[in-house]
């Protein structure tokens, strides 16, 4: 069994209560920052533990929180970003409903240690029911005296928000979570002054996924220098992986970053392997967003060594043979699944999501649609194919926010490594609409350049 | 428009944000207006949040045709929101889509003739390790299958008589 | 003792200037001027919060700063981008800037109706400009345009949704010119659109403003439309004393004999807006005796408005003049006086076949 430090109580009866939470240890390690340690201090552990933002993009924890600006008289806010949207991703979800106490302890930490008074939970208005549960929560830590006037005789005051967002994707970018906090349109702003310096109402503040803040609690537990041992480098600590797609245990999984991918896919502690007998074809192993690879370079580097569940194993090649970790949401496709359809899916998701703010995304992420839909329908044309990379070529990095990125790649990927599948459905565009592509040579063995002899 | 209790509810939430600030209160103020007078927002409820919030109404219209949960026309009493991307699709959503199209006779985007159901397609709601699923009111129904859509159906019928 | 302010230096495609702190890429090169400065459809400076949606003005910054000379890893949006000491700036000169702008251009005219021979806005438009210098001769979307109904937005004010690009522009100008602001962009990604939600009038004395903001057709003059061509009508400099404070009463009026066609504010060679003018300037004194006129209005050349007619056409300038610098030239060395050729004094025409130096040396 995998270390955990996030789940390792979750399996215990009524964890999503107060009482059994702090009967477990719980606000342990608010009780220990809050009382024998300064904000520096605190800084300081999470700074050592190399905690790096779980929302994707995968930024150091306390490098985000050392940039935040001090201005005297002026408010800081501690945002927790719970609009988890990323098609693939829905971690957070399992987090806040069944161990809300673990993000309110992470919640009270890190605003204490950033000096904030006021906390925001921006959550995706479709996760409705949730912020019942979270508000109940919130109302009893207040009872206990953890949240409030003067708490547990620190002196340091915190109240607790939840907000719930109206359906956006766009509004899990940090500026346009918090324009959409401020009541206002999800369009993101263009940077700088970053978040940090002029953020919610114009004030510094800092945003943070559920999982990172949630994260904070056992460093203080353990330590930071401890929970750094936990992983494999940079990746240090454990990550949420929600795994969906093909597999025989859909779910959450805790894993420490120091198992390899195929482990991950195949073992029963974790997904349990490819329904039916049937084999792998692809997976997206880090949300939507990140590049597609094929099960050959997916379970092995283009080096040949096994891939392994961290940042820098999945990122290994660039996106020539490599994808990315991002928000851990992990899609897997088996043989029967369709990759133009799936990137169909995509981009219909992308061109829907597009705030329409700046002219590439809005045009562009339409256009990428459009085209996929006609080759799928089986009224593609060859140059179709070239004009698909050419204008996720041109989107990508032109746009004000990483959404146009998050359109491109996946377009990109599929046409990288998914080329012939492509060509199969401009070809054969009868065959195409009844039978799909197979799994054809994506699971073959890698051929591995032979190294240079000295 | 608003009840008492209502109006109490709504002054809860702008105390939640500094003094001035009370137009960060827009969206979850259109939340309860859209729950309390009949699951979508006309232009008169939208020009009445406009006044509680003290705020311009094209202010709250901008906001109410942005985000994707604001319904601007009338809907059904139950609105089935399925998901249909990639997560969802790999695991058959399409099918669940095309069987209420059939069951309902209607396709999507319609409501039927008695005013009791909607369908919409909806993309990625954060349920991808249960699919396929759907969004039913506040909550949502996940592993979805056709005899499980019967079910619902005949859940919302049976409640809404 | 007064601190002096330390300017920062910046090159901009190899060309260097010095602007003061917190000036924007954009204006650091407008002010260098010439083809280095990047185009630009939604940053207006006269209106605060302007820029960085259109995409047209992305540059390369080969050298963040002197502090920190490392490129930025994207390209970036330079109206929105301010300048650091030691910056260098990659424009015209960036393969791989113009590559990303013909994109844009691209996506700006994808659901950019191909109506210009009907469009009011036509000979000065911005995008017209833009694709002609930016574009690609042929669009590659197959696919229906995205079309809208027009809607009259008050009895002076056509909004024509299609042809918007979606600048923001005018929702700045009624959010800073006017009290009340009753326009925004409503919905969402590629249906985003501007309107007023529920069909209203837009009703302010500065609302007309909205018109000479917008860089395309999609916002028009009522009092105008059809009327005539800009590049048949004479635009000429005119003022009245108007009654309003905020209006400065000093317009273009767009001529043809003694009739006025249309009037509007005065703009720059970008574009912009000189000075705000209000309603009943624009849309009621259409009269040549309500105006003293000033004199023909001086147009960019390369415009199309200035074809019709060649007064106050700026003229090329003449180089000679700044490479002398005021020193007047002088006659260094006379050919005559060290050479037996090319005598002034001898006809060529009289010499038989082509001229040898012994025609020039026979006394």
């Amino acid at each position: 069994m995998g270390r955990k430090l996030l789940f390792d109580k979750a399996h215990i009866e009524g964890i999503r209560y107060y009482d059994v939470y702090r009967a477990n240890g719980g606000y342990g390690s608010a009780e220990k920052a809050l009382k024998s340690m300064s904000p520096e201090q605190v800084l300081d552990e999470v700074k050592k533990s190399g905690l790096r933002g779980r929302g994707g993009a995968g930024f150091p924890t306390g490098m985000k929180w050392s940039f935040i600006a001090k201005p005297e008289g002026v408010p800081r806010y501690l945002v927790c970003n719970a609009d988890e949207s990323e098609p693939g991703t829905f971690k957070d979800r399992y987090l806040m409903e069944f161990i809300p106490h673990l993000l309110i302890e992470g919640l009270l930490i890190s605003s204490y240690t950033l000096g904030c008074n006021s906390c925001y939970i921006y959550i995706r208005g479709e996760y409705a029911w949730i912020p019942d549960i979270l508000e109940e929560a919130i109302a009893d830590a207040k009872k206990n005296g953890w949240l409030g006037k003067n708490i547990q005789g620190t002196g340091f005051d915190l109240e607790i928000y939840v907000q719930r967002g109206a359906g956006a994707y766009i509004c899990g970018e940090e500026t346009a979570l918090i324009e959409s906090l401020e009541g206002k349109r999800g369009n993101p702003r263009i940077k700088p002054p970053f978040p940090a310096v002029k953020g919610l109402w114009d004030c510094p503040t800092v945003v943070n996924n559920v999982e990172t803040l949630a994260t904070v609690v056992p460093i203080l537990r353990i330590g930071g220098e401890e929970y750094a041992k936990y992983g494999t480098g940079k990746s240090t600590g454990t990550k949420l992986i929600s795994a969906c797609g093909n597999i025989n245990k859909p779910g959450v999984y805790e894993i420490e970053m120091n198992i390899s991918v195929e482990e991950f896919i195949y073992s029963d502690e974790y997904c349990g392997g490819i329904p039916n007998g049937k084999r792998l074809k692809a997976c997206i192993p880090g949300g939507s967003s990140v590049p597609i690879l094929p099960a050959n370079l997916l379970l092995k580097t283009a080096k040949g060594e096994p891939r392994m569940m961290t940042y820098e194993s999945l990122s290994d090649g660039g996106f020539a043979t490599g994808t990315m970790l991002g928000s851990g949401g992990f899609i897997v496709l088996d043989e029967d699944q369709c990759i133009v359809k799936n990137t169909l899916t995509f981009a219909r998701f992308y061109h829907h999501e597009s705030c329409g703010q700046c002219s590439p995304c809005r045009e562009g992420t339409g256009w990428m649609k459009r085209v996929l839909l006609n080759i799928e329908n089986g009224k593609g044309k060859m140059s179709d194919i070239d004009l698909l990379w050419d204008i996720q070529r041109k989107i990508e990095g032109n746009t004000i926010c990483p959404l146009g990125d998050a359109a491109a790649w996946p377009v990109a990927a599929a046409i990288r490594h998914f080329r012939d599948e492509f060509e199969w459905h401009v070809l054969h565009p009868e065959e195409a609409t009844k039978r799909n592509y197979g799994l054809a040579h994506y699971a073959d063995p890698l051929e591995i350049a032979a190294p240079a002899a000295v | 428009m608003f009840s008492e209790e209502k109006l109490n509810k709504v002054k809860e939430i702008i105390a939640r944000y500094p003094a001035g600030k009370q137009k960060s209160a827009l969206i979850p103020v259109l939340h309860l207006a859209q729950e309390e007078f009949g699951g979508w927002l006309s232009s008169e409820t939208m020009d009445y949040v406009a006044s509680l919030l003290q705020i311009k109404p094209i202010e709250v219209y901008e906001v109410a045709t942005f985000y994707s949960m604001f319904n601007l026309k009338p809907v059904g009493k139950y609105v089935f929101e399925v998901c249909q991307t990639g997560p969802c699709m790999l695991r058959g959503s399409d099918n669940i889509i095309d069987y209420i199209k059939k069951k309902l006779d209607i396709s999507v985007g319609e409501t039927t003739k008695d005013g009791l159901f909607t369908l919409k397609t909806v993309e990625c709601l954060g349920a991808c390790g249960y699919a396929p699923m759907m969004q039913l009111g506040k909550h949502y129904r996940e592993h979805l299958t056709p005899e499980k859509v019967d079910a619902i159906i005949e859940e919302c019928r049976s409640k809404a008589n | 003792m007064a601190e002096e302010k330390k300017l920062f230096k910046v090159k901009i495609d190899n060309i260097s200037v010095e602007v003061e702190p917190g000036t924007t890429i954009l204006n650091a090169a407008r002010k260098i001027g010439g083809d280095i400065v990047p185009p630009a459809m939604c940053y207006y400076s006269k209106l605060q919060g302007s820029g960085g949606k259109c995409r047209t003005c992305l540059v390369k910054v080969s050298k963040g700063s002197d502090a920190d000379p490392r490129p930025m890893p994207k390209l970036v949006a330079s109206c929105r981008t301010t300048v650091m000491d030691g910056m260098e700036v990659a424009n015209i000169t960036s393969p791989e800037v113009l590559d990303a702008r013909k994109g844009v251009v691209e996506f700006l005219l994808l659901n950019h109706p191909l109506d210009c021979p009907v469009c009011d806005q036509a000979g000065e438009c911005h995008l017209q400009d833009l694709s002609y210098e930016h574009g690609a001769d042929s669009t590659r979307y197959e696919f229906k345009r995205r079309t809208f109904d027009r809607v009259d937005i008050g009895d002076k004010i056509q909004l024509h949704m299609t042809r918007c690009i979606l600048c923001y522009r005018c929702v700045f100008t009624a959010d800073q010119l006017t009290e009340k602001r009753e326009h925004g962009v409503l919905g969402r990604g590629e249906a985003a659109e501007i309107g007023t939600y529920i069909q209203q009038s837009l009703d302010n004395n500065f609302i007309g403003n909205v018109i000479d903001v917008c860089p395309v057709g999609a916002l028009t003059d009522k009092t105008f439309r059809f009327k005539n061509r800009v590049w048949f009508l004479k635009p000429v400099d005119a003022h009245r004393e108007c009654h309003d404070p905020k209006c400065c009463g000093k317009t273009v009026l767009w001529m043809r004999g003694d009739e006025i066609f249309r009037v509007t504010a005065r703009k720059d060679k970008y574009g912009e807006v000189e000075e705000w003018i209000c309603d009943t300037c624009r849309f009621d004194k259409k009269e040549a005796k309500d105006w003293i006129i000033e004199g023909p209005r001086q147009i960019e050349r390369q415009s199309v408005i200035s074809q019709g007619h060649y007064v106050g056409v700026h003229k090329p300038k003449d180089p000679l003049v700044d490479v002398l610098d005021g020193r007047q030239p002088k006659l260094l060395l006379d050919i005559h006086n060290i050479s037996e050729v090319n005598k002034p004094n001898v006809d060529l025409s009289k010499i038989q076949g082509p001229a040898h130096s012994d025609d020039f040396n026979k006394k």
